[in-house]
């Protein structure tokens, strides 16, 4: 546990002294809005388009956490300096998915506001509470995999593109699950219950690729 | 060694194929709503099938390599992977053309089954570029086999999502539901998939056989001419 929270302190000082991943994610976030109300050409939106737009926008703007989160320690020596310590490598894996969860809650504090400001349609109050247990557990799936897939991609030659490239479908029951439990609370007078098909849905997925990436991260760190 | 038997396979695989062919087109009855159309059905489900489960075969050569560290468990997940995306285009093409046929549109989103291979198809065409993208031999055995190991897993789970979040109109064939076929049949789509497992044996041998018989050449060669040897280019595929 102590690895765990020395590792963490260190994600975290190192993302507060460089300002690598959130500020970029935020302001990647904001600009997809932007483009989003261009592109559909809607001054509001709701229901079914506003969870599809919500759910997308945090999908990319944690692809720029992902390509961000080991290149400090590819380029920098720090998987070197890991390795060397007597510790378990799996706690690398649990430090760099909790660094990720914790960005992400970051990108939505600014994040879903924004979004509320600038193009959802309904008020968000009465459904604030079903919505933060949604974008937990969606932040748990991207986190797992992010953290996994970035671990591959930062040591191939096109780490940029295999990142996302890996990630996305991966990621595509997470998007199913995300917009459908979304989709209701989104809507005018929404709230009250989560269906619970998706969120088992949801749950079942964290849960699998979590233990699933423990089992296997440890040979992506042998060198 | 690793050619032996491959001529009774070989000539197995075609005379199961040819036969299931002949039941298709002379034995097995039209479907009453589809009509000949239907009969696509006997080369599309068992492609998905065998493609489907070399995925997920891939994922456990691999589990293997990684116990063992042994390279010739990746070159087995690896070419496990390599046919079965293949043969996933195979299935992208013919359901596409079974559901203009049937169904009026080459694609439908609604379409559990149709949408969750395609997502599966994706994620395996991503396989072959991060080998490629990693140079470092062992590294690259070891990164697709913990990729392999990952996406084995995603594809039953995949397929529980989308075929939740969508309406039933795909055909379920050996489910508990849609599976009542006639008895012929039910024997042509069996001899089909009997056929396409050969078929999926018989290349996977033939292509583990070449990439042995290509290595072997690599050594022998290295050993008669010395450093002069030419470097092997960057490729995707192991090498034994």
């Amino acid at each position: 546990m102590s690895v765990l929270s020395a590792l963490l302190r260190k994600e975290l000082r190192l993302e507060l002294r460089t300002f690598e991943s959130v500020p970029g994610m935020v302001l990647f976030s904001v600009t997809i809005f932007v483009v989003f109300h261009f592109g559909l050409d809607r001054a509001s939106v709701e229901g079914d388009l506003a969870a599809g737009i919500l759910v997308v926008t945090l999908l990319f703007a944690g692809m720029l956490g992902l390509n961000r989160l080991y290149v400090a320690d590819e380029e920098q020596g720090g998987f070197d300096g890991f390795l060397l310590a007597p510790v378990d490598r799996t706690w690398l894996f649990v430090a760099k998915a909790t660094a990720l969860f914790a960005y992400l809650v970051a990108l939505e504090i600014v994040m879903v506001p924004a979004f509320a400001f600038l193009l959802l349609g309904p008020g968000l109050g009465q459904a604030l509470p079903e919505l933060l247990v949604v974008l937990a557990l969606v932040n748990g799936g991207f986190a797992i995999i992010a953290a996994l897939v970035g671990a591959i991609a930062v040591r191939t030659r096109a780490r940029d593109l295999l990142g996302p490239l890996i990630a996305l479908p991966l990621l595509v029951p997470v998007v199913i699950a995300g917009a459908e439990l979304l989709q209701p609370l989104l809507r005018e007078g929404g709230g009250g219950g989560l269906e619970a098909k998706w969120l088992a849905i949801l749950g079942l997925y964290d849960l699998v690729f979590g233990l699933l990436s423990v089992a296997v991260f440890d040979p992506l760190l042998e060198d | 060694m690793y050619g032996k038997g491959l001529r009774g396979l070989s000539v197995a695989t075609i005379i199961t194929l040819v036969g299931a062919f002949a039941l298709v087109f002379f034995y097995a009855p039209n479907d009453r709503d589809q009509g000949f159309i239907q009969k696509i059905f006997y080369l599309h489900v068992p492609m998905a099938i065998v493609a489907l489960g070399g995925f997920v075969a891939g994922g456990l050569l691999a589990i293997q390599h990684l116990r063992t560290r042994d390279p010739k468990w990746d070159l087995r997940s690896y070419v496990a992977i390599h046919i079965s995306i293949i043969l996933a285009v195979g299935v992208l093409v013919t359901g596409s053309i079974w559901a203009k046929g049937s169904w009026g549109h080459w694609w439908l989103w609604d379409e559990p089954t149709l949408v969750s291979f395609l997502i599966v198809f994706l994620l395996y065409a991503t396989y072959t570029p991060m080998r490629f993208a990693i140079e470092d031999r062992e590294r690259q055995a070891r990164y697709a086999s913990v990729f392999a190991i990952t996406a084995g897993a995603f594809v039953p789970l995949n397929f529980a999502a989308v075929r939740m979040a969508e309406a039933y109109t795909h055909p379920r064939v050996l489910s508990t539901t849609g599976g009542a076929m006639p008895g012929d049949m039910r024997l042509t789509f069996m001899v089909a998939i009997v056929g396409m497992i050969l078929l999926f044996i018989t290349l996977y041998r033939f292509e583990l056989a070449t990439k042995h018989a290509r290595g072997r050449l690599r050594s022998l060669r290295r050993q008669l001419t010395g450093d002069d040897a030419p470097v092997p280019r960057r490729t995707a595929a192991p090498t034994i």
